[in-house]
C-alpha cells in the first residue's frame, strides 16, 4: 500500500466544509438504501465510517456535536428510539479523536485492526440500548461492524485521493 | 499526554473528554423521555420533513432500475402469454362470479337471520389503500412505512390488512407517512381463537419473517397442524374474523408445561406492496367500575377455594 496514504503529510487540499457535509450525506444515502434480510446484517454503517474518517483526519474539524447531530438524523430516518444512534455516534466520534495519532501512525492497510475495536464498541452501546428497553439481541448485528471495518482501508483510500491536488484534470 | 499539549495557542473550547459527557447525558436524556414519555413525537416529525423525502429518494433510486426493467420486459411480452394469461383470468372471473352470488345470497340470509336474532349489525370497515414506501433498516424490527399519513386521517392504532389476512397496525403516523407493526415483530402480541374449536389464545410474533408463535398453550390444548386462526376481537383494536395464521408445526414435549406451536402468517407479510388501511375501528363498550371488578375477582377467588 502507498506509503502517502496513511498520513496527512502530503499536500492534500484543505477539506472544505462542502465536502466534508457532502460525504457524510452521500454516506447517509448508503444507510438509507433499501436493505433487507442478510444484506441489512452485513451492510456496513456507511455514516459511522465517514463520521470516523473525519474524526481521525481532521479531529479539530468534526467532532462529538455533529457525530450527535448525525445520530439523531438516523433515529429519525430508522425510527429508533430518539438518541440511540446519536449515543453510539459520540461514543465512536470520542474514539476516533481520541486515537487519531495512533490510527495515523499505521498504514492504511494495518488501520482495520485498531478501527475495528471503535466500531465494535459503537454497535455494543447501540445494541446494549436496544436490550435495556426491552429488545433482544440477535448475534448478527454484529456483522455489520466486521464489515464496516473491511470497508475501511478503501473508503480512506477514497477520501484521500479525492483530497489530492491535482494539476492535470484527469490525473488520478 | 497533557505534557505534550502544555503551550495552548488556540483556545479550541471544552476537551473531548467533556464533550463526551455532555452528549452522552442528552442522548441518554432523549432515551429516557422517548422510551418513557413518548414526548418527542412532534419533535420526530419535523425532523422527518426533509429526511423522508431522501429515504424516498434512496429508495427510488434503487428500484427504478427493476422497475424499468419490468416494463420493458412486459413491452416484450408474446402475444401467446397474453392470450393464456387473459384465458386464465376469464376462467378466474366466472369462478369469482358464481362464488360472488353465491356470497349475496348468504349475505341477505344472514343479516336476516341477524335480524332475527336482533344482533347489533356488524358494520362493513370503510378502507383504504395505501402503497409501502420502505421497509425499516432496523435488524431488530419488523416494521414498513406506508404511503398514507395523517393528511389522510390515518390514526395509530389501526388495522393493516392485505386481501388473505391481517397485516399488522399503525403504530406511529407522519404527515406523509405512517410505521405498520407486522404482527411478525417480535413480541407483538394478537390475540386469536382457533376457527376450528374456538379456542382462544394469543399468538406472538417471534421477529422472523414467517413464523409467529403460539405461547402458553397447555399440552393438551386441542390445536392441530393446519388449524386457521382468525382474530378473536377481543383487545378492541383488532376487528373479529380476520384471519391471521395457520399452524404447521406442533411440539408436545412432556419435559415442558406448554406445547410448542408454531404458526405461518395467512397475509403476504412480506411480499405484498398494496395494503388496507381498515378505518373502523369499532367502539367497545366502558370497562365496568373497579369495585366491580374487585368483587368479581373476590367471587372468583372463593369460588376456587370451594373447589
Amino acid at each position: 500500500m502507498n506509503e502517502e496514504f496513511s498520513r496527512d503529510n502530503e499536500f492534500l487540499l484543505p477539506a472544505n466544509g462542502t465536502f466534508i457535509a457532502l460525504t457524510l450525506f452521500v454516506a447517509l444515502m448508503l444507510n438509507w438504501l433499501p436493505w433487507q434480510g442478510l444484506w441489512l446484517a452485513v451492510r456496513p454503517d456507511f455514516a459511522a465510517l465517514v463520521l470516523l474518517y473525519w474524526c481521525t483526519h481532521k479531529p479539530y474539524r468534526i467532532g462529538i456535536g455533529i457525530a450527535f447531530t448525525i445520530g439523531i438524523f438516523a433515529d429519525v430516518a430508522d425510527s429508533s428510539l430518539f438518541g440511540q444512534h446519536a449515543l453510539s455516534y459520540s461514543v465512536l466520534a470520542f474514539g476516533g479523536i481520541l486515537l487519531h495519532r495512533r490510527i495515523q501512525m499505521f498504514d492504511v492497510s494495518e488501520q482495520p485492526l485498531q478501527v475495528f475495536p471503535l466500531l465494535l464498541i459503537s454497535y455494543a452501546v447501540f445494541a446494549s440500548v436496544h436490550w435495556l428497553t426491552g429488545g433482544s439481541i440477535s448475534w448478527q448485528f454484529f456483522l455489520g461492524c466486521l464489515s464496516s471495518a473491511l470497508l475501511w482501508v478503501p473508503l480512506s483510500v477514497l477520501l484521500q485521493t479525492m483530497r489530492r491536488t491535482r494539476s492535470d484534470p484527469n490525473e488520478l | 499526554m497533557d505534557r505534550t499539549q502544555s503551550f495552548q495557542f488556540f483556545n479550541r473550547g471544552p476537551s473531548a473528554a467533556a464533550r463526551l459527557i455532555f452528549f452522552v447525558l442528552l442522548s441518554l436524556m432523549l432515551l429516557f423521555i422517548d422510551a418513557r414519555y413518548k414526548h418527542l413525537e412532534s419533535i420526530r416529525n419535523v425532523l422527518a420533513l426533509p429526511i423522508q423525502p431522501l429515504q424516498r429518494l434512496a429508495t427510488n433510486l434503487t428500484t427504478q432500475p427493476g422497475v424499468l426493467w419490468d416494463q420493458f420486459s412486459g413491452y416484450l411480452d408474446t402475444q401467446g402469454n397474453l392470450a393464456r394469461e387473459n384465458l386464465q383470468l376469464r376462467q378466474q372471473q366466472t369462478a369469482y362470479a358464481a362464488q360472488l352470488l353465491q356470497l349475496e345470497v348468504l349475505q341477505t340470509e344472514n343479516s336476516q337471520l341477524r335480524k332475527l336474532f336482533d344482533v347489533s349489525q356488524r358494520a362493513d370497515f370503510p378502507m383504504q389503500m395505501a402503497e409501502i414506501v420502505y421497509v425499516e433498516r432496523d435488524i431488530f424490527k419488523r416494521k414498513v412505512f406506508v404511503d398514507k399519513g395523517s393528511n389522510k386521517n390515518v390514526i395509530a392504532g389501526q388495522v393493516v390488512m392485505d386481501e388473505t389476512g391481517l397485516v399488522g397496525q399503525v403504530t406511529r403516523v407522519f404527515p406523509w407517512l405512517s410505521e405498520i407493526t407486522l404482527i411478525t415483530d417480535k413480541d407483538h402480541a394478537v390475540p386469536i381463537q382457533v376457527l376450528r374449536t374456538g379456542l382462544r389464545a394469543v399468538v406472538f410474533g417471534s421477529g422472523n419473517i414467517s413464523n409467529l408463535e403460539l405461547r402458553y398453550m397447555p399440552i393438551s390444548s386441542d390445536i392441530q397442524v393446519g388449524d386457521e386462526l382468525v382474530t378473536s376481537g377481543i383487545d378492541g383494536t383488532y376487528p373479529p374474523g380476520l384471519p391471521v395464521a395457520k399452524v404447521i408445526q406442533i411440539e408436545r414435549d412432556p419435559a415442558y408445561p406448554f406445547a410448542q406451536i408454531l404458526c405461518t402468517p395467512l397475509s403476504g407479510v412480506d411480499r405484498q406492496r398494496q395494503l388496507m388501511i381498515i378505518t373502523g375501528l369499532h367502539k367497545l363498550p366502558e370497562l365496568p367500575e373497579e369495585g366491580v371488578k374487585t368483587s368479581e375477582s373476590k367471587s372468583k377467588k372463593l369460588r376456587r377455594s370451594k373447589q
